[in-house]
């Protein structure tokens, strides 16, 4: 026990209460977390660059992936994420104003705030869930070869993407999901798309306004287009219909950027979950006046720290995802 | 006794901490009068440079990307570095690294600064040369 109780124990070196870095030890361990986590994310989003590095004449164009909003059709590149982006960034800003309003103590204040930042992370929570379910369903459906590659349809005339549905035909045929009922227990089908293969290539052959557009990016920085006679040689390539992305599937191109996207965006959607989830606790700790009591904010400054975290690692995946 | 004597005194270096705010962005080109007001000019800032982000992305003008720096488009240099710039504002702005102790700072900023880009160094020549062999290498992926 320390018998010698001084008044001054915090000036005193060896006291402990001396702070080096003038921040408390709540703060400075968030800021352990935070530069650690921010290590994590760079391991991602660098191991996405090497992939992507790997594949660069083939890698997926994202304007093309991610165009649409919701409640609009047609082709809207972008604008959606700019949204989601300007929310979480809206979000940012109603946090570090309910930090300020902490610092004057100002109770309704912080409480005010708070309640905008948890809406604004359940609209960029929302908004994520909306973009994967798109990204699932898929867009225009596609074909993929036995190399594993992708082969996309485009209409001659308009220049546009065709879609599975507008050129294949239905065909007299009957196949039956594998289900993991039938057969053995580990084996089943994912999905079954809409159309088959066969009825793909029989419609494609019937339609000569439609051509293949493979994934090699040409040096106009344009996914390469092949002639009717090239579109039909390759088509002998084809092996399986691809509707959608999945872990294992991609109809936009290669694997890995869907493999990417989901775990990338989801480790950070997770962490924006939490952050909502973390947000909500304090703000009924503001509200039963926790803080008020304690005769300072901090910990709002703290959990301020990690929200302000999540929409600076935002911006980079909204970087290299959306626009590189 | 001595224990409350720590507690106070904690929490008024908190609250002493917490009330000094540097208020100039821009090297000093720009002081605002409060915080709050402080916070909302770096908001409109970083909402101008996501348009701009967004204008670009969307017009991708030629110049810009029949240009390349270091085998990468300048429209992708320009994206990367305005990252950056939204990255430094938020950290020094919102996250109040401006606020906070150079060393505290420093610690924080060049520690993963120097990891990553090491490990961006060290990946993407790594990624480079496994496309090259793809590419020259007699190697068939793309079959």
């Amino acid at each position: 026990m320390d018998s010698t109780v001084t008044t001054g124990a915090e000036d005193n070196v060896w006291g402990g209460g001396n702070r080096p870095l003038g921040a408390s030890y709540g703060k400075l361990m968030m800021w352990f977390f935070i530069v650690s986590d921010a290590l994590t994310f760079s391991g991602f989003l660098v191991s996405y660059g090497f992939s992507r590095f790997k594949f660069i004449e083939t890698w997926p164009i994202a304007d093309e992936v991610f165009t649409h909003v919701p409640f609009f059709h047609g082709n809207y590149p972008m604008y959606y994420v700019a949204f989601m982006t300007f929310i979480l960034i809206m979000s940012s800003v109603t946090m570090v104003l309910a930090v300020d309003a902490g610092h004057r103590m100002m109770k309704n204040r912080v409480i005010l705030y708070m309640f905008l930042t948890i809406i604004g992370g359940a609209i960029f929570v929302g908004s994520q869930a909306w973009e994967w379910a798109t990204f699932i369903k898929g867009d225009f459906g596609a074909l993929e070869t036995k190399g594993g590659r992708i082969l996309q349809f485009v209409n001659a005339e308009t220049g546009e993407r065709a879609a599975l549905a507008e050129f294949s035909k239905t065909l007299p045929e009957e196949r039956v999901k594998h289900e993991g009922s039938n057969g053995i227990w580990y084996q089943k089908e994912g999905y079954k798309t809409s159309y088959s293969l066969n009825e793909v290539i029989e419609g494609f052959k019937a339609s000569p306004n439609i051509l293949i557009r493979t994934e090699t990016i040409n040096e106009e920085g344009e996914k390469t287009l092949l002639t009717r006679q090239e579109s039909l040689a390759k088509l002998k390539d084809a092996k399986l219909v691809v509707e959608g992305a999945n872990l294992i599937r991609n109809e936009y191109g290669s694997r890995l950027f869907a493999d990417f996207f989901f775990f990338i965006t989801g480790f950070h959607g997770f962490h924006v979950f939490s952050g909502v989830v973390i947000n909500v606790i304090i703000f009924f700790n503001v509200i039963l006046g926790t803080y008020e009591r304690r005769g300072h904010y901090e910990m709002v400054e703290k959990v301020g720290l990690y929200w302000h975290f999540v929409d600076l690692v935002w911006v980079f995946v909204f970087t290299f995802f959306y626009l590189v | 006794m001595s224990f409350l004597l720590r507690q106070e005194s904690i929490k008024n270096s908190i609250v002493n901490m917490a009330h000094e705010h540097k208020l100039e962005i821009f090297r000093g080109l720009l002081k605002f009068k409060s915080n709050t007001q402080k916070i909302w000019g770096v908001l409109i800032f970083l909402s101008i440079v996501t348009a701009v982000e967004v204008a670009l992305g969307i017009l991708k003008p030629e110049i810009l990307t029949k240009n390349y720096f270091l085998g990468m488009k300048l429209l992708n240099w320009i994206f990367i570095i305005l990252t950056l710039v939204k990255a430094y504002y938020i950290a020094w702005d919102f996250m109040h690294l401006r606020d906070e102790k150079s060393s505290l700072r420093r610690a924080i900023v060049w520690t993963p600064i120097f990891l990553v880009s090491y490990l961006i160094f060290i990946l993407l020549f790594e990624a480079d040369y496994i496309y090259n062999v793809f590419k020259e290498g007699f190697l068939s992926w793309d079959f």
